[in-house]
Parts: C-alpha cells; structure tokens; sequence
C-alpha cells in the first residue's frame, strides 16, 4: 500500500527544486496565517536573510502524514494542533525539537518553566492558546450568565443554543454544567456512566439546541438572534465584537483550551532553518506581537505581560481579551487530546446515535 | 450481372467454397487484407481514447482500488509488531498467552517506541478496543528504558490492562493484516468472546440507521424533484422555443450556482429569524413564539437537497419530451380518451426513459450527499456521507470510511442492477 502511494506521489509531485531555498511552513492560511505571516515570518526573514514562503490547507497535519509517508518531503514546519503534533510525534513522522534550542525568558530561567503545561512537549513548540468559549449576545440577554450551569439554565436565561455538532468541547461542557469540577472532567467522561450523564445533560436542553458544524456558524447564529446563547471559538467572538462591532460578550468560566504549535517533519529539506524559525518565533516578545494580532493567548508566561493594545485598532488592550489572561483561566478546561485520541471514535459513535435518536 | 453487383456476393460464393478465393488487386486473399485493414483502424481507435483510459485508471480505478483495499487491509500492528505478530500465528486461537509471548510483545514494544511507531500501534488497536491507544504510547515510553524479565510480570505491572483477555484477542486479530472487522463495525457488528459475530450495544448502533436514512431521504428527495420537476419538464418541451429557452435559463441558473451559495441561501431564507418565517409571522399564520423549524433538521436537508438536485430531474425529462410526438395523444384524444387516460396510457410511458434516467441521477448523488445536510442538517439530517467524512478527516480511521464506502458503493449497484432488471438500462435517456 505504502510503496504504491510512493509511487503514485512521486509520479505526480513536481521535484524539490533546491536544497537550500525558502523555508516552506504550511499553516491554515486566513488571518491565522496572516498573523504568522506579519508577526513571525517577516521579522524573522528580515534577520535571518531566510525568506519564509506559507502554504495555505486546511490539514497540516494530514499533509506532513502524506509527505512523510511518500517520501517526498516539502515543507520545512507545519502549524499543527497539539493532539496533532503528539501523534506526529508517537507515529515517527515528526522530528524532535530540544528545549534548549529555544530562547530563554528575558528574567533568566528554564525555558521549560516558562512555558505553560501540555505547551512544550517532545517534537512541539506551542504557538498559541486559542479557546471554545460561551458566546452571548449582550442585548437578548436579561442578565449576563455567569457560569457554564447558565448554559444549560432555560429557565434564567431563556432562548436557543449553539453547539458544534461534535462530542468534543459539548460533552466537556454538558458535563462541567452538570457540576462536575474541571479536573475531573475527562476521568468522568471516560466511564460509560459519565458519557450517558452528559447526553442526559444535553437531553435536558435538546429542543432549544441548534447544531452548527463550521467555526463561522454561531457567530452568524447570533448575529440573526436564531441562539441566545453559543459555543464558538473566542477568535471569532473577538473579530465580531470588536472589529464588526457586534453587541457579543464572552463567558470565560469552562473556557476549553486548545494548544497550536510548531511541528518539523521528519525529512525537512531545511530543518535547520526551521529549527531557528521555532525558537525565533517562540521567543516571548514575537508570541506577545503575534497576540497583539489575534487574540489568541502566548503559551509564554513572561509573554503575558509584553502584550500590548490590539493592532487592529491600536487603543484596545489585548491582555483581557486572551484566554491565558490570568482572570479568565480561573475555571479553565485544556482539552485533553491524549484523551481524545484514545475515545474519540467510540464517543462520535454514541454521539451520533444519541444525535438520531433525538 | 446484377449478381455481380450484389454486396452479399462475396460472402456468398466464399461460403459455398465453390469458386476460387477472392483476391483484392494486389492478389492478397481478401479476407486476410481486410482483417488487417480493421486491426489497424481498432489500433488507431483505441490510441486516440488510450489518454481517457490512462486518466479514468490513474485517477480513480486505482485510487477506489487502493480505498477498497484499505477496507479489508490494515498493516498497522501486523507491520510494527512482528514478534509478537509470529507468536500468535504459531500458536492456535485460544491459547493463553505464555512468557514467550509477553517477551515477544515487550521487545515489539521497546522497538516500536524506538523508533516511533507505537502511536500508528495504538492507533490501529483503538479501532477495536477503544480506549487502548494510550496504553500503548505509555507502556512504549517505558519500554524504551527497558523490561526486565518475568516480562509478563513488568508489563502487567505498567498497565494491568495487558492482562486483558479482550485485548489479547484484539491483538491476535489485529496480527494478520487482512481483516474483516471494519466491514462488521459498519454494519453495528462486532465479535464476542466466543469470536462470534453479535450486535453491538443499542447505544453505540449508528450506522445501519444512518444507511436506511440516507436511502429513505434520497427516495423521498427523488419523489420530489419528479413531481416538480415532471409539469416544468412539460411545460419546457410544450412552450414555443423563445419561451422555453427563457425558461430554461431560469432552470439552469441555480444549476450554475455554487452549491455552498445555494445552501446559504436557503439558510438565510429557512432559519427560524428568516424570511420564511417573517413573512408566516407577518401574515399571522404562526404565532412569534410558534415559529417553524425548517433546517437544521430534516427537513432542511430535504428542502435543499430538493432544490439543488431539481436541474437534474429537468434536463433528462425535458429532452425526452421534446421527442414526443403530440400527434399521438391527439390521435388518443379523438379516439375516444379522456385527457387523464391519454396522459395516463400514451404520454407518461413515453417518458419513462427520462424519468428513469433522472430518477438514477438524483437518487444516486443524493445517496451520496455530503456538503448540505452538514450545513442543513442539524442532528437528524445527517447522512452516511458525514459519517464517512469524519472518519476520513477526523478520527482519520481510513480503513473504517473505506468500508462504510464500499458498502455505499455495493448498495447502489444493487439499485441499478435492479433498475436494469425492471426498467432496462437500454432505456435509460441521459439527455
């Protein structure tokens, strides 16, 4: 199976054309690239004398799978979820990255001690927090919820709610809003017993649920008043709030975080270029300008500080918008892809069953 | 002379072996030059269709061979764990798993951790028992520092898990790389511990549901789009051709249309602060707090799908009716018949092939939808294509969306050989 795909890929790619050329870094292109683009790369290609050229897919990770298992390496770094990179990393197909090659905090210290946990492992350099918050609307609300139990409170705060048609982030959250504590999250969802308590939480609001599957949907859900109440990924939250000027207010509480970092595919054409663009762009003062961008929150902690207003307008400061901003991580859940990895496929099965027999 | 001018001549007398054998001009047997004459033009013929066969092999015979083949071949622990792979194929199923045997998985393990393919181990194992996909890349980790024998002890003691019977049997079938687990999950299958094949738990049953509503759904969205598709086909093929063109274009507009723009519109107009729903309101047909749910359900995905598969309906039956001679329901009209019995006995039979031919179509791209009832569908408008989505995209079990396809796949050539079997495929009029 393997060496027909290698046949077939190596038939169809067109050939390297250089060792030494730009450094090739896939990433989700939008404004997330963009981002990586005006932070990191242009900095970095400035000093370095490296030019940076981006791809633009919508599954890095599934092109450094591809690349690697064809043999035919291009990209240099890939801008990859945490889950991701950990299975790049088990499944051999991503190189390791040593700590120590990574800038060191302005005060002194570890590296390691500087980065926030699950953000620094074996092959991965975080990039960035970014978050699946409540979102609400500020004028169909009577009052603001102030916890995830509100989300699941029909009663106090009546109307429509979004969620992605997904178990992961919806089962977390029927479960936090039934009153399990943050960190036991993912031990009671690993029980059968846990999963039923949580689509009998989802069963309580089933009616007033409206499913939406791409990251753009709640935030239309809510600018049409079709939900009172959304899932929705804090980026976009931001953007239409600030930028589009949409009443949308965030609720932090059970705050889900995911972790988006650097991976090196094994075979890099120029991984030791890569290796200097993942410290360059690691160090804290790029991840603070990176989240002066998008309000996505450095892994850094001495990053926290140097974050500024935000650069779309130049007088809003960015510190509170981010989800590694310290009064919005006090009840904070980061999503578990070890646990994913293990019970994603039987979870979407009951998901799905639970779905169709609404 | 006149049987010398008989085509048929030749045959003939060459057939009777009577006169002697015809030549062409340069005295080469006739038959022969003419063999050779008919081989060149093949030849030729079939160098000028050999880049649309290259193409239609390179691009998908061996991509849908290689996905097919995924379905019943999954190397992932067969490849990577070859100890304990020769283990299980020297000693018959049932056997209790000895010291060998856990040596056999502690060195695969130490080695597979090694060099980083534990996580495709764990992956593949996951697929049948879930849960085990970190028992792996954890014992892995400790495997590279090494097990020191009793190996059966060292392991149970990182994980009691590997003591498991369930596991042990998983592995075992997990260890040939052919296999026909995932064509038994995606019929809600599974094997117990007698290895025989049983239903799974009624909560984790999800694909033969999904199978009959994604057939169900595409019977009814084909019913639709012939009765509105059936009287506007009609009226294209009746109109004077000015007309029917202008008419045309407005069929065929939506039809040029980008699908996601289609789908979003129908999510502006459908959703319950849409227009629909205003104007029900504004007409005070249903009451504010009474407003319809049209999408995110089924009935979104119906209304939709209707709507964008409609073209597809038309245009089969329109060019069929244009053939339709109107002299013949005339000739029934003034033999006697009533209009209904003249529609009923001489016109709809004439349009059969378009109707078949429209009816395969819609049907067989609504069976496999996917792009609408995401959008559309909310919970209980999703189709098997979804499911098939996500495990190619999400939880990139290839092998399992490779199954779930090929029965996809199989289940629709069973519909056209039975439409072959009732209507007959010769009768099919694409346009």
């Amino acid at each position: 199976m393997r060496r027909t795909l290698t046949l077939a890929t190596t038939l169809l790619a067109t050939p390297a054309l250089a060792q030494q050329g730009p450094l090739t870094i896939l990433s989700w292109g939008g404004d997330f690239a963009a981002m990586q683009e005006q932070a990191m790369a242009r900095p970095f290609s400035e000093q370095a004398g490296i030019p940076v050229r981006f791809v633009d897919t919508d599954d890095p990770a599934g092109m450094v799978k591809t690349q690697v298992e064809a043999g035919n390496v291009t990209a240099d770094l890939a801008s990859v979820g945490q889950g991701a990179g950990m299975r790049l990393c088990e499944e051999g197909d991503a190189l390791p990255i040593d700590p120590a090659s990574l800038v060191p905090p302005p005060g002194g210290g570890a590296v390691a001690q500087d980065f926030l946990p699950h953000t620094l492992t074996d092959c991965f350099v975080a990039t960035d927090i970014y978050s699946t918050v409540i979102a609400y609307d500020t004028e169909k609300v009577a009052q603001a919820p102030t916890s995830a139990a509100d989300f699941f409170d029909l009663e106090r705060f009546p109307g429509r709610r979004g969620l992605g048609r997904t178990p992961q982030f919806t089962m977390e959250l029927a479960l936090v809003g039934d009153g399990v504590p943050l960190d036991q999250v993912y031990d009671v969802l690993a029980t059968p017993e846990g999963v039923e308590r949580a689509l009998a939480k989802l069963d309580s609001i089933s009616e007033q649920i409206v499913w939406w599957e791409a990251g753009a949907q709640p935030i239309q859900l809510l600018a049409d008043g079709e939900v009172a109440m959304t899932h929705a990924y804090n980026g976009r939250v931001f953007k239409a709030a600030q930028v589009d000027g949409l009443p949308l207010a965030i609720l932090w509480d059970a705050q889900m975080m995911e972790v988006e970092g650097w991976v090196i595919p094994k075979g890099a054409p120029n991984h030791d270029a890569a290796r200097d663009f993942v410290a360059f762009s690691t160090s804290p003062e790029v991840l603070a300008d990176a989240a002066e961008i998008l309000p996505y929150g450095p892994p850094r902690r001495s990053a926290q500080e140097m974050v500024g207003n935000f650069a779309g307008d130049g007088t809003t400061p960015m510190g509170p918008h981010l989800p590694t901003a310290a009064r919005n991580m006090t009840n904070a859940l980061f999503v578990d892809p070890a646990f994913w990895a293990d019970h994603e496929t039987e979870l979407r099965a009951r998901f799905t069953a639970w779905l169709g027999g609404e | 002379m006149a049987s010398a001018l008989d085509p048929h001549a030749a045959v003939v007398a060459g057939a009777s072996g009577a006169s002697p054998r015809l030549t062409t001009a340069d005295g080469q047997p006739l038959a022969r030059a003419l063999a050779r004459a008919s081989a060149r033009a093949r030849r030729r013929a079939f160098l000028l269709v050999a880049p649309l066969l290259l193409f239609v092999v390179v691009t998908f015979v061996i991509p849908i061979g290689q996905m097919l083949h995924r379905s019943i071949y999954n190397d992932g622990f067969a490849a990577n764990m070859p100890q304990i792979s020769a283990w299980f194929a020297e000693n018959p199923s049932g056997t209790q798993p000895d010291e060998a045997a856990f040596a056999a998985l502690a060195a695969d393990l130490k080695t597979a951790a090694d060099i980083r393919t534990i996580g495709i181990v764990g992956t593949r194992m996951n697929y049948d028992v879930p849960g085990t996909r970190s028992l792996f890349t954890s014992t892995g980790r400790k495997a590279r520092a090494g097990f020191e024998p009793p190996f059966r002890e060292a392991l149970i003691e990182a994980d009691e898990d590997w003591g498991d019977p369930t596991l042990w049997r998983a592995m075992r079938s997990a260890s040939t790389a052919y296999t026909a687990n995932f064509y038994l999950a995606a019929v809600d299958r599974t094997r117990d511990d007698q290895n025989s094949i049983v239903q799974v738990p009624e909560r984790q049953q999800v694909y033969v549901m999904l199978f009959q509503r994604t057939f169900w759904l595409s019977l009814v969205i084909t019913g639709l789009t012939f009765l509105l598709g059936f009287p506007i086909a009609h009226l294209l093929a009746t109109l004077p051709m000015r007309k029917s063109n202008l008419l045309m274009i407005l069929v065929l507009l939506p039809f040029w249309t980008s699908l996601l723009v289609r789908t979003t519109a129908w999510m502006v107009l459908l959703q319950q602060q849409g227009v629909v729903n205003d104007i029900l309101v504004w007409l005070g047909v249903v009451g504010q707090d009474g407003r319809l749910k049209l999408i995110y359900n089924q009935v979104g995905t119906i209304i939709a799908m209707t709507h964008i598969l409609l073209p597809f309906m038309i245009l089969p039956l329109y060019s069929v009716m244009r053939t339709i001679n109107p002299s013949y329901v005339r000739a029934a009209r003034s033999l006697g018949a009533s209009s209904w019995t003249a529609f009923r006995r001489v016109y709809f039979p004439q349009t059969l092939p378009g109707l078949g031919a429209g009816a395969l179509l819609v049907f067989i791209l609504a069976v496999g939808y996917y792009i609408t009832p995401a959008l559309v569908g909310g919970s209980s408008g999703q189709l098997i294509s979804n499911m098939i989505a996500m495990h190619m995209t999400e939880t990139l079990n290839w092998s399992m969306a490779a199954a779930l396809a090929a029965i996809l796949l199989a289940s629709v050539l069973v519909l056209y050989w039975i439409y072959d079997r009732l209507v007959g495929i010769d009768n099919l009029k694409l346009g």
